[in-house]
């Protein structure tokens, strides 16, 4: 197992390299200019060539590469045009929202989905199934800035239960965190409980026709015991590899979910950096959420033995 | 708050523990949405409007504008203009300092005034006059002209992009060309950097030894009086949001609410709308004077007769509360507002417009017309142009891109066909355009102009008189003949002034009219 898990993580490297030269090359042969946008609408043409100076613009591509490839190696992924800060700060500053966002997120997701999934599969063909079913294409129908503007409009602006958009740090009290987090979890979460509710019907579905369900409801079994411990447990691989793309889907960013309810996440921050051709933080953040989907695959991959027994590296 | 989220709130609270305690508020904070989101602190280095309204917070100048259009006294007490009319003498008033309690001399105002010129148009026009500036003493400096101007004071108390704002010494000397790294002013606000969140909080907190003048606040002039005790832009791209979260007492201030929206707005009992810029903006239709067929003065000509500014103001603005028809290229109802020259333009006369292209022998070439999409001022702007060029008899290629897109490319000057362009459209704060100096699409002085590039030595002679004249009557004459020779030799199309009022809750009080949005003189009741 070990031997595998260095294997993959060295196997990344040279993802991660193509991932840095592309999205190098595009950058720059992209029709942007970061200096024209640094100097603001009504600058005139010598403000922009000073600002194209002094950020090193007018220097050979291959020139800007190799300063900047050097500086990764380094661990210094450069500053940031707009910000003057480092990047590895900016990115920082950026992670508690969207993790914070994508733990509850997914939180919410697991208990719902499975569950929900299970009771479908458990009572396929009546209208409990068709009710969980029909909800699934409701849910990934409607596009997240619509259920966004709904959950708002009930809970925020008529009810005036919850905030209508901010985010607060933990640090700065949970209670706060927790409550500014509410909205948005549930706007995002509804597309993943409808897809992960489908996926755990179908895989349990398939499971329940088993030998081995057979022989456990025959040894007098109670339901839940047969659903969870012999059906579920066996019907858990795919589910996982869904939460997994889930979680990886979350970390790289949840651009309209953060847009909608102001969260200055990793979503937000890419945005405006590709708005703004901030090219050292777009940069950093496409190789942070190429390095994020090959880790969370790897532990995905590692989480396979733990649920089945047959799978081995 | 309602009970259910008081609630809410206490259970959350309960449930878990409070890893930091928030900070007891019982002091005054207005939150404010600002128009986008501040990246780039440094008002000189850039134009950007968020970062000149930044500005405004930390910095102090020394002349401003009042709600006349007149040139007022700021951080100066007293100046005189020598008999001869090149010698300025100013004094500072007394008790001004920066945010770290030391105290402004002159010492820190004259390498601001240097850096700030190096960048901005009108700066460097002015300092085209100027022989030297001089220190006589820690309050005293002194301008020696080389000939006379009018533009000293126009300069110096200009409100918009670039602001000549004053900065301490040893940040005032930072390369123009390089972004300042201490933000320390002695403007009425203090910028607390340690708690910006960049993308959601931007914080300042009053300056407590600020001295306001005595006079009341009127534009960028008279007392900067701070009636609260922390002020928070919040950022918030998402307009309908912005206005969901004034309506639910979140924040307390939108700077400018899309116009459809105000509908919405003006149904709450608990919200008004203020327009804090009477002046105003303006759109403009740029051509670009270096290829065919706009390097013809008579094809430019011809779109003074196809347009009519209603149909831009209606498309996006739509209601005539928000939108005035003006012909005058310099901001009507302010000192050099006129309509000379464009008398029988503007109203879409199509016979005219044709009649014109076919002298200009009009051969038929697409015009790429960049069509900025992102921005929901600017969007319908490009289609209304393309339908009216199309019925004046021009062929348009209107290409869609973000604003980002049409910034980068304007300043191309590659033919339209290799990725260069025609024409754009975009709007500009009407403080910025108040005479030809200060305008930067009427010069048309070639390469140095902006992007567009318009090339006449006569326009050019005009605004070098203005520059030089000091006299107002005289002038406002030259700024009629500015824009009639405009007329004959098109830098481009001023489509109408429009207004954006801010929206705010009922115990927001006291907001100052101005050219940009100054948090000075508010409280909160």
């Amino acid at each position: 197992m070990g031997g595998y898990i260095l294997r993959r993580v060295l196997s990344t490297l040279p993802v991660l390299a193509i991932v840095a030269v592309l999205v190098f090359l595009m950058l720059r042969l992209t029709p942007s200019d970061p200096a024209a946008i640094i100097a603001g609408d009504y600058a005139s043409s010598e403000q922009i060539e000073g600002i194209r100076e002094r950020l090193g613009l007018n220097e050979p591509i291959l020139k800007q590469f190799i300063i900047w490839i050097g500086g990764v190696l380094q661990g210094d992924f450069g500053e940031s045009f707009f910000y003057k800060k480092q990047v590895a700060e900016l990115i920082g500053e950026r992670l508690e929202p969207t993790l914070s966002l994508s733990l509850i997120t997914i939180l919410l997701v697991v208990l719902i989905a499975v569950p929900l999934g299970v009771i479908a599969a458990h009572n396929h063909g009546t209208w409990i199934d068709r009710f969980v079913m029909g909800f699934s294409v409701l849910g990934f129908s409607i596009p997240v800035f619509v259920v966004g503007y709904i959950l708002i409009y009930i809970f925020a602006v008529t009810l005036d239960w919850l905030p209508v958009q901010g985010y607060q740090r933990i640090r700065d009290g949970v209670g706060g965190w927790l409550l500014r987090l509410v909205l948005p979890a549930m706007t995002l979460s509804v597309v993943f409980i409808a897809f992960i509710a489908r996926m755990t019907r179908t895989s349990v579905l398939e499971v329940l026709n088993e030998d081995y369900i057979r022989t456990a409801r025959a040894k007098g079994q109670t339901e839940i015991k047969v659903l969870v411990r012999h059906a579920l447990a066996n019907a858990a691989v795919p589910i996982l590899t869904i939460i997994g793309l889930t979680v990886a889907i979350l970390i790289g960013g949840v651009v309209v979910t953060e847009s909608v309810y102001t969260l200055p996440g990793l979503g937000l921050l890419t945005v405006d950096a590709v708005l703004a051709r901030d090219y050292p933080t777009i940069q950093a953040v496409i190789l942070l959420f190429s390095f994020a989907y090959v880790l969370i695959n790897l532990l995905v991959d590692v989480a396979y033995t733990f649920l089945d027994p047959r799978i081995r590296y | 708050m309602s009970t259910m989220r008081r609630a809410l709130a206490v259970l959350t609270a309960a449930a878990t523990i409070p890893l930091l305690a928030t900070v007891a508020n019982a002091q005054k904070t207005l939150r404010f949405v600002p128009h986008s989101d501040l990246k780039i602190l440094d008002p000189i280095w850039t134009t950007a409007y968020i970062v000149r309204n930044h500005g405004y917070m930390v910095y102090d100048t020394l002349f401003g504008m009042d709600d006349k259009g007149e040139i007022k006294p700021q951080m100066v007490d007293t100046y005189t203009l020598s008999d001869d009319k090149l010698t300025w003498t100013m004094t500072l008033r007394d008790g001004l300092t920066w945010h770290d309690g030391q105290p402004v001399t002159t010492a820190d105002i004259i390498p601001s005034i240097k850096r700030w010129a190096a960048k901005d148009s009108m700066g460097q026009k002015m300092f085209s006059f100027v022989d030297s500036i001089d220190a006589k003493d820690a309050k005293t400096f002194v301008i020696k002209l080389k000939s006379p101007t009018g533009l000293v004071l126009l300069a110096l108390g200009k409100p918009s992009s670039n602001v000549p704002f004053m900065m301490p010494k040893r940040v005032a000397e930072t390369d123009p060309n390089k972004q300042i790294e201490e933000f320390i002013g002695s403007g009425p606000y203090v910028f607390k950097r340690d708690e910006w969140q960049p993308g959601s909080k931007i914080v300042y907190v009053k300056f407590e030894g600020y001295k306001p003048r005595s006079e009341p606040p009127s534009g960028t002039t008279g007392g900067k009086v701070v009636k609260v005790d922390r002020v928070e832009w919040r950022p918030i791209r998402d307009h309908q949001q912005a206005v969901n979260a004034l309506l639910a007492g979140e924040v307390d201030y939108i700077e400018s609410p899309p116009h459809d929206l105000v509908p919405l707005i003006k149904k709450s009992k608990d919200i008004y709308t203020f327009n804090w810029n009477p002046l105003g903006n303006q759109f403009t239709f740029r051509f670009n004077v270096l290829h065919k067929p706009f390097d013809n003065p008579k094809v430019r000509e011809a779109l003074f007769y196809a347009f009519n500014q209603e149909d831009f103001l209606k498309a996006v603005v739509g209601t005539e509360e928000f939108y005035k028809l003006c012909k005058g290229m310099f901001i009507c109802g302010t000192p050099f507002g006129t309509e000379a020259g464009f008398e029988d333009k503007l109203e879409s006369n199509f016979k005219k417009a044709r009649e014109l292209l076919a002298e200009a022998k009009y051969d038929g070439t697409p015009i790429v017309l960049m069509h900025s999409t992102d921005l929901q001022v600017l969007t319908n702007l490009a289609p209304v142009a393309k339908s009216l060029m199309e019925r004046a008899g021009l062929k348009v290629d209107m290409q869609s891109m973000d604003w980002q897109t049409v910034v980068a490319r304007r300043s191309k000057k590659d033919a339209p066909e290799a990725g260069g362009w025609h024409a754009f459209l975009t709007s500009w704060v009407a403080g910025d355009l108040l005479n030809p100096v200060m305008a930067g699409f009427v010069n048309a002085g070639c390469d140095k102009a902006m992007f567009g590039w318009p090339c006449d030595e006569q326009i050019e002679k005009l605004r070098d008189d203005f520059a030089r004249e000091t006299d107002p009557a005289k002038q406002k004459a030259i700024v009629e003949a500015v824009q009639k020779r405009v007329a004959v030799y098109p830098t481009h199309i001023h489509l109408g002034q429009w207004y954006n009022p801010g929206a705010l809750r009922n115990n927001v009080k006291g907001v100052v009219a101005a050219p940009a949005p100054v948090l000075w003189n508010i409280s909160i009741e």
